[in-house]
């Protein structure tokens, strides 16, 4: 009697564990299949719009716009239709990582937005993981996804931004482009032209040493390091690896140690081992936000950055660095290759460019609500109404049109650097061969050498690509 | 069928007294007392742990195939685990961070405190002890916020103490910034601890020390100590234990710069969250929770050899 007694309580709670265990696991079953039609008639419709953006912090004009004109103007047209919709905006105004974190949460648990906004390098990862379904999928008869007359409007290359081994998976919402901005004042200080343009990187070396010579100044900002996550790869890493003639990768091998990725990190060694660049603002936090600070107080000569600098960083009157005399003060160039032809399919000069893709959650409870309400967000009307008098480059030709006109440098962007851009590629492994690159950036400007940090970097993307044979460093 | 053989006595539960014990309360009636505590436990303890050895043998990430379709991969999590650079750099970074801010810095400066306000007037030693609770009191990340604040490169009240500009203190020295970040935050607990300690010491032999002419080094290791070992051991093993498992550094430095602050919990966060690495930080956890357990094993094995 008392041996059992004392056997019992231990017994009865690995049991319990089991039985926790057992419907754990049985829960990440796959749902199977669900009716694309699913409360297509309701009348009363609720649906979440996820983002991550919100009012007064974080991407602030495009919540504000969603809110406040997107949203109620859904509503009304809905309500015409006799159907009565709530719609509810969850903002966000984390960094990028944690947000993604969030969502990869939420959707594991199949929950989460109706809606949700995604970068578009993450499509490969949450398709694979079925975190989001291609739009036929979840919102059933292909004709009616794929007739939508809005993808005449989308060019091909932006429409890459949602799909994922040939399939759409979300709507993209507008693209950009990277160049280098320049203080003009700092410029003129330093005896270099206004309408400057470098053609290769020594020139750009030579515009930073004559900037070294003013004082309290920094004279070339390229991100680095882990601190600044993707901005590392995508302001810094990426174009100049373009520049070389490489992609990160080629026909499904990924780009290892090689000559280009030392061509770049020995450029990132020549800026921050000579005092041309501040190595303490790449190894911050929240270094990226300091540098932005640091040029609107005209204490940084270059800075590689995408429009999104232009538009929402330096903008006079709602950016986070305000500069009041943006339009006389900021110049910008195009990014040169290496040198002249240099650049990938010969260009002399080179970009990469991003953004993201609005999916429909394959657990929505209303499908086709979902499903009207992106056509809705992507008409003509609403993308122009989104810009508020802004200009900025939409995912839609016919917009872009029409308010690029007025903004000479997004339309520089439009018509001239998107000519010379790249994508990143929309696989899974890409986020981990990314912060492989950033590491090799940290290591360089931490001081190691160029041949330890890429071979470390070598390793990493063994690993990230999961063989060998994935990974290419002729 | 026990109970055929052995008949339970009648009406037990009128029967009173030290000697009744669970078994003569009638199992069922034992475990209704103990099924709530039983039932939190294993929900909250044991099911997490039995859980986190699952995942940690397989490839369970949050997102990709493997965040639909884990599978079992065995062992190779923790043979990643000896392999990994990051992970050893994590773990000598903790040892640094136990040692320097809890086994030294709070310790020494925990007792220091205690000594030095012994004799202090009541008014004067509640002011120093109130003062010095409110670290212990403060929100980690409040305190977190503080001292970013205080070792900020352009605005910190450090540098302009110091009038000098341009050191980012949290970059250039970041484990010296967290160690000293705790050894503050938690001196208060061990000061508190070694006061109600050192109250346990016979003033009589304080004073006798005092009389044949002790020095106060004397008096501290052949008279104070003594008393108060079992006081210190604890409180060492309390604070080494917390410290270990402390993810505040990620408030203050997020691990960085270029992993150089990441100690092994920071480094579970970076591996679960920012790369989804469900399985691999699992296997870590585990590790970080055996190496726990010697921790405390090797702390009651000395408590109890001086018993």
């Amino acid at each position: 009697m008392r041996r059992i007694s004392r056997l019992t309580p231990p017994a009865l709670l690995s049991a319990a564990a089991l039985v926790l265990l057992t419907g754990c696991l049985g829960a990440s079953d796959d749902a199977g299949d669900q009716d694309a039609n699913r409360n297509a008639d309701a009348t009363k419709v609720e649906l979440t719009l996820g983002s991550n953006s919100v009012k007064g912090g974080k991407n602030s004009a495009g919540a504000t716009f969603t809110q406040d004109v997107l949203i109620p103007k859904f509503v009304e047209a809905q309500k015409a239709k006799g159907v009565d919709v709530t719609v509810k905006f969850q903002g966000d105004g984390s960094d990028d990582e944690v947000y993604k974190q969030k969502l990869s949460l939420d959707l594991s648990n199949k929950s989460g937005p109706d809606l949700i906004n995604i970068d578009g390098i993450w499509v490969g990862e949450f398709a694979q993981a079925g975190y989001i379904k291609p739009l036929t999928d979840t919102v059933g008869d292909a004709a009616k996804v794929d007739d939508w007359d809005g993808w005449k409007q989308i060019p091909e290359s932006v429409q890459q931004l949602g799909v994922f081994e040939g399939k759409r998976y979300g709507v993209p919402g507008g693209t950009d482009g990277r160049v280098l901005y320049f203080n003009k004042k700092l410029f003129q200080q330093a005896g270099l032209p206004a309408d400057w343009q470098p053609k290769s990187w020594d020139e750009i070396i030579q515009a930073g040493q004559q900037l070294k010579k003013l004082s309290g100044v920094t004279p070339i900002q390229i991100n680095a390091g882990t601190a600044m996550g993707e901005a590392t790869s995508m302001q810094g890493v990426l174009p100049l690896l373009v520049g070389t003639g490489a992609t990160i990768n080629t026909d499904g091998k990924w780009l290892g140690d090689s000559p280009q990725v030392r061509q770049v990190l020995e450029f990132y060694k020549q800026i921050y081992s000579t005092g041309l660049g501040d190595p303490v603002l790449q190894r911050e936090a929240k270094g990226r936000d300091k540098s932005f600070a640091e040029f609107a107080a005209n204490k940084i000569g270059i800075l590689l950055e995408g429009d999104y600098f232009w538009r929402s960083v330096v903008e006079p009157k709602e950016g986070v660095a305000k500069m009041a005399d943006r339009d006389a003060v900021v110049g910008y160039a195009q990014i040169p290759a290496v040198k002249a032809g240099a650049g990938i399919k010969g260009q002399d000069f080179v970009s990469m460019s991003g953004g993201g893709a609005v999916a429909i959650n394959p657990n929505t409870k209303f499908p086709q609500q979902a499903w009207e309400l992106l056509q809705f967000m992507n008409s003509a009307e609403m993308v122009e109404a989104g810009l508020n008098g802004a200009a900025k480059i939409t995912q839609r030709s016919d917009v872009n049109a029409k308010v690029l006109a007025g903004d000479p440098m997004l339309n520089f962007v439009a018509s001239e650097v998107l000519r010379n851009t790249q994508y990143r590629p929309g696989l899974a492994e890409y986020p981990k061969v990314s912060a492989a690159l950033q590491q090799a950036t940290a290591d360089v400007v931490g001081g190691k050498s160029v041949e330890d940090a890429a071979k470390a970097y070598q390793t990493a993307v063994e690993a990230a690509a999961g063989s060998k044979d994935k990974v290419s460093s002729n | 069928m026990a109970t055929t053989t052995d008949p339970a006595p009648v009406r037990p539960a009128r029967v009173r007294g030290p000697a009744q014990d669970v078994a003569g309360l009638g199992i069922g009636r034992a475990l209704g007392f103990v099924a709530p505590a039983l039932l939190l436990i294993g929900a909250f303890l044991v099911f997490p742990a039995v859980w986190t050895i699952y995942i940690g043998i397989t490839n369970y990430r949050l997102t990709g195939v493997e965040a639909v379709s884990p599978s079992i991969v065995g062992l190779s999590n923790y043979t990643k685990a000896l392999n990994d650079a990051l992970f050893h750099n994590a773990l000598w970074l903790t040892l640094l961070f136990v040692l320097g801010s809890a086994i030294i810095g709070q310790n020494i400066l925990g007792f220091a405190l205690a000594w030095t306000m012994r004799r202090a007037r009541p008014a004067v030693r509640r002011t120093v002890e109130g003062l010095v609770l409110l670290a212990w009191i403060l929100p980690s990340t409040v305190v977190a916020y503080l001292w970013v604040a205080f070792f900020d490169r352009d605005t910190g009240t450090l540098n302009s103490i110091l009038g000098e500009q341009g050191t980012a203190w949290l970059i250039e020295y970041p484990m010296v910034c967290l160690v000293l970040f705790n050894t503050w935050r938690g001196t208060a607990f061990s000061m508190m601890l070694y006061s109600s300690a050192l109250q346990a010491v016979p003033p009589s032999q304080l004073e006798s020390a005092r009389m044949v002419g002790a020095s106060g080094w004397q008096t501290l290791r052949d008279v104070v100590f003594p008393h108060i070992r079992g006081h210190v051991l604890t409180n060492t093993l309390l604070i080494s234990l917390w410290t270990a498992n402390d993810f505040s550094p990620f408030l203050l430095t997020k691990g960085g710069p270029n992993h150089e602050s990441e100690t092994v919990p920071v480094y579970i966060y970076n591996v679960a969250l920012q790369g989804g690495e469900l399985g691999y930080s699992s296997a870590i956890s585990f590790l970080l929770l055996i190496a726990n357990l010697l921790v405390a094993l090797l702390y009651l094995r000395l408590l109890r050899r001086r018993a």
